[in-house]
């Protein structure tokens, strides 16, 4: 069967070069464009330095610049500074105002997709709906690591959706949930900082076991007497997780969009750690249609020692998405 | 995150009168992936060779003005954004120390969706 999943990039992907002044917002939309990844996800507080205060000049810049290199925007990614204030946090009404804001710069940049931080409460974006339908943008819930899925913090979410029968409202989906096996870059880090490779060992072990995080921290926290770069490894088990690929169909329904989170690409162009060889068959499967967007973030993991290549690893990534696209079309029967 | 790319080493300098400096100050940049409202930046602590100076010697100036840590907890309408470098402005009578020093320059953030502040650190040998 022919997938409908389309390819695009977040620009979170190339913080690293973005930070350093090494490439502009059009340098990575020009990139993307020329691996056929053709959608575009902004942070306006990443990538507008003179947010909230947007003109229409610099709308019509962005869309220009877009137009340049035959791209589109996909997803807009919001925050929320609920501790804005030192003394006391936003209130609801505050809180409800902040995310107007972000529907309404969304819509004059013409983009149908927000990605809501997990944190904010299901409650407040019940309050939004109005809004996000007067708008037209979908409030996707971003189910991150350590949630997943079926996590009851999201299905409050979806209770709400299915409670508004609305079509604004649903999840986000960041791949970083489906981390089947520990990142060799996390690793790498943990013993440059002085883990020992054999406690190391031992928590890759534990994770590729998938034995609950507490059970190992305990053990390399105390029984072996870990270090601090021992226990700080061991405490990413918390955030660590491997959600069953199987249950991303059922899910479909609510969500457009997904955070294509991935902390490195091997030479030969597979993740050795999120398990997109599962995940993408499932979303064919599914009939799913959206975009895969990019988001590298294994910068942080490996900028303390060597000069980070963002362009060659999403480049890795997309030959990867192609390559199980295509295979899962070819296999995967027609429901 | 971001931690070795915060102090922008070239441009530390002393301000003040050139033979009689009355403090130093240097560009840095926001250990973070987005821009930051200066009301959530609560602390910007520099030391020198491991001594952390008065946090009221320090002015931070991301544009519009330099401005103490203390007003910047209500300066509600400025932010500090992505990737731009800000002045860190320090009174330091004599300016920064003749010779190598490490200068140490440490941001603490609050961070909404964090459940606790947010630290990024830097830390260099420089000299004039």
């Amino acid at each position: 069967m022919t997938s409908k999943i389309k390819r695009g990039v977040s620009l979170y992907s190339f913080q690293e070069e973005m930070f350093l002044g090494k490439m502009t917002p059009e340098d990575c939309m020009a990139f993307a464009a020329s691996i056929g990844a053709h959608g575009i996800e902004i942070l306006p507080e990443q990538n507008m330095p003179t947010f909230p205060n947007i003109t229409d000049a610099q709308i019509g810049q962005w869309q220009d610049m877009l137009a340049r290199h035959a791209a589109h925007f996909t997803c807009y990614d919001m925050f929320l500074d609920t501790k804005l204030r030192k003394d006391r946090l936003m209130s609801d009404e505050e809180q409800i105002e902040s995310i107007l804001r972000d529907l309404k710069l969304c819509n004059r940049l013409g983009i149908r997709n927000m990605r809501i931080l997990i944190f904010v409460r299901p409650d407040i974006l019940e309050k939004c709906v109005p809004y996000a339908e007067q708008y037209d943008v979908h409030m996707g819930v971003e189910v991150h690591a350590p949630w997943y899925l079926d996590h009851a913090w999201i299905l409050r979410t979806i209770e709400v959706a299915d409670r508004l029968k609305t079509k604004h409202l649903g999840i986000l989906p960041d791949m970083g949930i489906f981390m089947k096996h520990y990142p060799p870059a996390f690793r790498a880090r943990f013993e440059r900082q002085g883990a020992r490779p054999e406690v190391a060992q031992f928590i890759v072990d534990s994770h590729e076991q998938k034995i609950m995080c507490e059970y190992t921290i305990y053990e390399v926290a105390v029984k072996m007497g870990g270090n601090k770069a021992e226990v700080a490894m061991a405490e990413t088990l918390r955030h660590a997780p491997f959600a069953n690929p199987k249950r991303i169909g059922d899910f479909a329904p609510y969500f457009r969009h997904i955070q294509a989170k991935f902390y490195e690409m091997t030479p030969d162009c597979t993740d050795p750690s999120l398990a997109y060889d599962e995940v993408i068959p499932q979303l064919v499967k599914a009939g799913w249609e959206g975009t895969l967007s990019s988001e590298y973030e294994g910068n942080r993991w490996i900028q303390d020692v060597e000069e980070v290549d963002s362009r060659e690893q999403v480049r890795r990534q997309h030959v990867m998405f192609e390559r199980l696209i295509a295979q899962a079309e070819a296999e995967v029967e027609p429901a | 995150m971001f931690d070795k790319f915060l102090i922008q080493p070239a441009s530390l300098r002393n301000t003040g009168p050139a033979d009689a400096p009355t403090g130093f100050a240097f560009e840095a940049k926001l250990g973070y992936y987005r821009g930051l409202g200066l009301s959530m930046i609560e602390e910007l602590n520099v030391s020198i060779d491991g001594e952390s100076l008065a946090r009221e010697a320090v002015t931070f100036d991301e544009g519009p003005g330099p401005i103490t840590l203390d007003a910047m907890e209500t300066a509600y309408d400025r932010r500090w954004a992505f990737g731009a470098p800000a002045t860190i402005s320090v009174a330091h009578p004599g300016g920064f120390p003749e010779g190598e020093h490490r200068l140490t320059f440490q941001q603490k953030l609050r961070v909404s969706y964090l459940p606790f502040p947010s630290f990024n650190t830097d830390d260099k040998v420089l000299s004039l």
